[in-house]
C-alpha cells in the first residue's frame, strides 16, 4: 500500500498537573491512508480529542505535552516539526471541524470574512478573490443564497448553517486531511444526516482522508471505512468498519456495540457498561478494562495485553481474543 | 408548495438589511432615553467647548476689579469672580480644559492598559506574574493619593494632572483586558482561528480585541466621568490647572472663601462638574445595556 497520509506511531500525551503526570494518550499508533475515513470511537475522557489536538499540535502547553513517538503527515514529522512550519500545516494541509458551531465562530466579523481568512493566510489572495472563494466554499456546503449568507454574522445562523459554515472554512485550502472532532454531536439528528453526507461527500469528491472523533457508532457505521476504539488512553482494537460492527474482540467494544438501542427487538433496559472510565493517571498494571470487564480472568489484572492481530486487518489487545 | 416557499424565502430576506453588532448596539441606545439625555448634555459641554471665543462674552483670564463677586445680573448671567471676571465665560472656558482632560486622559489608560492587558493574559506564565504584580501595586494605594503623589514628583500643572490621572487608571483597564482575553482565550473560535493556521500576533488583534471592545468602551465611557472629577480634585488642590486657566475644579478652590458672599462662584463651576460628569455616566450605562448581549430582548 502506498504511504499513509497520516502515520501515529506510539504517541504519548502526557499532562502534567499538581496531581502528577497523567499519560492522556499512551502509545497510541493509527494510520490513515488518503481518501480514508477513520473512526476513532471510545467514551468521554478516552483520549480521542487530546490524540487530535495532537496531530495539530494544539495541546494546550502547559499542562499538555507531547512526550513520545511521532506523528508523521505525508512522512514529515510534526512531533518535532517548528511552530511556524505548524501554522504553514494548520489550515492548509491539515484542517479541523470543531464539536460546538455555536461558538467555533467569532461572533464580531462575518462569515465570508472567517472564511476568507482562512484562504488568505495561506495563499496570497486578494480580499475580493478570497469573498469569491468563501461565496464558492459556501455553495459547495450547501448553503443556499451564499452570495447573502457570506455577509451575515455567525448569531443569524442555525447551528446547522454553521456547522456547513466551519466546513467550508476547514476546506477552503483543500486540505489533505480532516481532522473532525465530534462535528455532530451538538446537532439534531436530522441536521447530523446532512452534515454527515455532505462530509462523505467531500470525502469522495476531493479524496480528502478524514478522521472522525465520535462516541457515536452509528455515525461510524455510516461514515467510516477503519474504526480505532480507545480506552484510557491507549487503542484497545482496529480494524475495518464492518469487521468491528459485525465481529468485535474487545470486551468493551461489545460492550459499546451493546449499549446501543436496537430497533428490532425491545428492551426493557438499555445495556450499560458497569464503571466509568479509569481517572487517568490512576492506572494500575494489567489490562486497563479489567476492573470493568465481565470476563476478566486473574491473568488480565496483571498483566497488560498486547494489541494482536486476531483476523484480517483486524487488531485487539484482549488475552481472551488471542 | 414547496416552490413558492423557496422562493418566498429571499424576498423576506432582502427586506432585511444585515445587521452587524455595532449597529444592533446603536439601535438599543437609541430606544433608551436616560442614554440620549446624557448624549444630549455631552454634545452640549463639547459644542460649548469648541465654540467657546464665541460663545463667552468676556475674557477669562481678565477681570474687572471693580466689580468683583457681583450677583448674576444681565452683563453677567453667572456674575463675577473674587477678581471681578465673568464666571460664566470661565465655565465655558472650563469646558474646554475638563473635556480635554477627562477624554485623553482615559485614551492613554485605555491605550497603555489594553496593551498590558492582552500582554498579560494571552501570554501568561512570568509576563502575567510581572504586569499584574504592578497593578496590584497600584491598585494597592487610593487612586487619588497616587496621582497626588506624581504630581508632586513632576511638578503641579495641567499637562502633569492629565499624566497622573493616565497612570492611575491602566490597572482598571488593564485588568478589565485581562480577565476578557482569560475568558476568550477558551472560546472556541480561538482554538479554530489557531486550527487554521493563524499567528498569535493576529488572533490577539483579529479575534480577541474586538470581541473586547464593548466592556472597554462602556468602562472608558464612565471612565472619562471620574477622570473629570479627579482632574477637579486635583485642580481644588492647586495640583492641576494653574491660575489663571479656569479649571472648574480649580474655581470651586478658588472661590471657597466667598462661598456665603457669592455663592455663585461656586454653584456654577460645581454644576458643570455635575453635570458632565452625570451626562458620562448616563451614556455609558446606556452602552452598558446595548452591548450586554445578556440585556437584548
Amino acid at each position: 500500500m502506498s504511504q499513509p497520509v497520516l502515520h501515529i506511531e506510539n504517541l504519548q500525551t502526557h499532562f502534567f498537573t499538581d496531581r502528577g503526570q497523567i499519560p492522556a494518550v499512551d502509545g497510541v499508533s493509527i494510520k490513515v491512508h488518503k481518501g480514508e475515513v477513520v473512526g476513532i470511537v471510545g467514551e468521554s475522557g478516552c483520549g480521542k480529542s487530546v490524540t487530535s489536538l495532537s496531530i495539530m499540535k494544539l495541546v494546550p502547553n502547559p499542562p499538555g505535552k507531547i512526550v513520545g513517538g511521532t506523528i508523521r503527515f505525508k512522512g514529515e514529522d510534526l512531533v518535532t516539526a517548528s511552530e511556524k512550519r505548524m501554522r504553514e500545516i494548520r489550515g492548509n494541509e491539515i484542517a479541523m471541524i470543531f464539536q460546538e458551531p455555536m461558538t467555533s465562530l467569532n461572533p464580531v466579523f462575518t462569515i465570508g470574512d472567517q472564511i476568507g481568512e482562512a484562504v488568505r493566510i495561506h495563499t496570497k489572495a486578494s480580499k475580493k478573490e478570497s469573498r469569491q472563494r468563501a461565496i464558492e466554499m459556501l455553495k459547495k456546503v450547501g448553503i443556499p443564497r451564499a452570495e447573502a449568507i457570506v455577509d451575515e454574522y455567525p448569531h443569524q445562523l442555525s447551528g446547522g448553517m454553521r456547522q456547513r459554515v466551519m466546513i467550508a472554512m476547514a476546506m477552503a485550502c483543500n486540505p489533505e486531511l480532516l481532522i473532525a472532532d465530534e462535528p455532530t454531536t451538538a446537532l439534531d439528528v436530522t441536521i447530523q444526516a446532512q452534515i454527515l453526507d455532505l462530509m462523505r461527500q467531500l470525502n469522495r469528491d476531493a479524496d480528502t482522508a478524514v478522521l472522525l472523533i465520535t462516541h457515536d457508532l452509528g455515525v461510524v457505521a455510516q461514515m467510516c471505512h477503519r474504526v480505532v476504539v480507545m480506552y484510557a488512553g491507549k487503542v484497545i482494537e482496529e480494524g475495518d468498519v464492518r469487521t468491528i460492527l459485525k465481529e468485535p474482540k474487545h470486551p468493551y467494544t461489545i460492550g459499546l456495540l451493546n449499549s446501543l438501542p436496537k430497533l428490532e427487538e425491545s428492551q426493557e433496559r438499555l445495556y450499560s457498561i458497569p464503571g466509568n472510565v479509569p481517572i487517568p493517571g490512576s492506572l494500575t498494571t494489567g489490562c486497563r478494562f479489567a476492573p470493568r470487564c465481565e470476563q476478566a480472568v486473574d491473568r488480565c489484572r496483571q498483566e497488560m495485553p498486547e494489541l494482536v492481530a486476531v483476523g484480517e486487518n483486524h487488531r485487539s489487545r484482549c488475552w481472551l481474543s488471542v | 408548495m414547496a416552490e413558492v416557499n423557496v422562493q418566498s424565502v429571499p424576498l423576506k430576506q432582502t427586506d432585511e438589511q444585515i445587521i452587524s453588532p455595532w449597529r444592533e448596539a446603536w439601535r438599543t441606545l437609541r430606544k433608551n432615553k436616560l442614554a440620549l439625555v446624557g448624549m444630549g448634555i455631552i454634545v452640549f459641554f463639547v459644542l460649548v467647548a469648541i465654540l467657546a471665543p464665541l460663545l463667552a462674552p468676556y475674557p477669562y483670564d481678565v477681570g474687572d476689579l471693580k466689580m468683583k463677586n457681583q450677583p448674576p445680573s444681565e452683563e453677567h448671567w453667572f456674575g463675577t469672580d473674587y477678581n471681578g471676571r465673568d464666571v460664566l465665560s470661565r465655565v465655558i472656558y472650563g469646558a474646554r480644559i475638563s473635556l480635554w482632560v477627562g477624554t485623553f486622559a482615559v485614551i492613554g489608560s485605555v491605550v497603555v492598559g489594553t496593551i498590558l492587558g492582552l500582554l498579560s493574559g494571552y501570554y501568561g506564565r512570568w509576563v502575567d506574574t510581572l504586569i499584574s504584580r504592578i497593578f496590584d501595586i497600584m491598585l494597592a494605594f487610593p487612586s487619588i493619593l497616587l496621582a497626588i503623589a506624581i504630581v508632586a514628583i513632576l511638578g503641579p500643572s495641567l499637562q502633569n494632572a492629565l499624566l497622573a490621572i493616565a497612570v492611575i487608571n491602566i490597572p482598571t483597564f488593564g485588568r478589565l483586558v485581562r480577565s476578557r482575553v482569560l475568558s476568550l482565550k477558551e472560546e472556541e473560535f480561538v482554538m479554530a482561528a489557531r486550527a487554521i493556521g493563524m499567528k498569535d500576533s493576529r488572533i490577539l488583534l483579529q479575534h480577541i480585541l474586538p470581541n473586547s471592545m464593548a466592556p472597554i468602551i462602556v468602562t472608558g465611557t464612565l471612565g472619562i466621568a471620574t477622570a473629570i472629577i479627579e482632574a477637579a480634585a486635583l485642580g481644588f488642590l492647586g495640583l492641576g490647572a494653574q491660575a489663571p486657566e479656569p479649571e472648574w475644579g480649580k474655581m470651586l478652590s478658588d472661590s471657597r472663601q466667598y462661598i456665603q458672599k457669592a455663592p455663585w462662584t461656586v454653584i456654577f463651576p460645581g454644576l458643570s462638574i455635575m453635570l458632565t460628569v452625570l451626562g458620562f455616566n448616563l451614556i455609558g450605562d446606556g452602552l452598558r445595556d446595548a452591548l450586554d448581549p445578556r440585556m437584548k430582548n
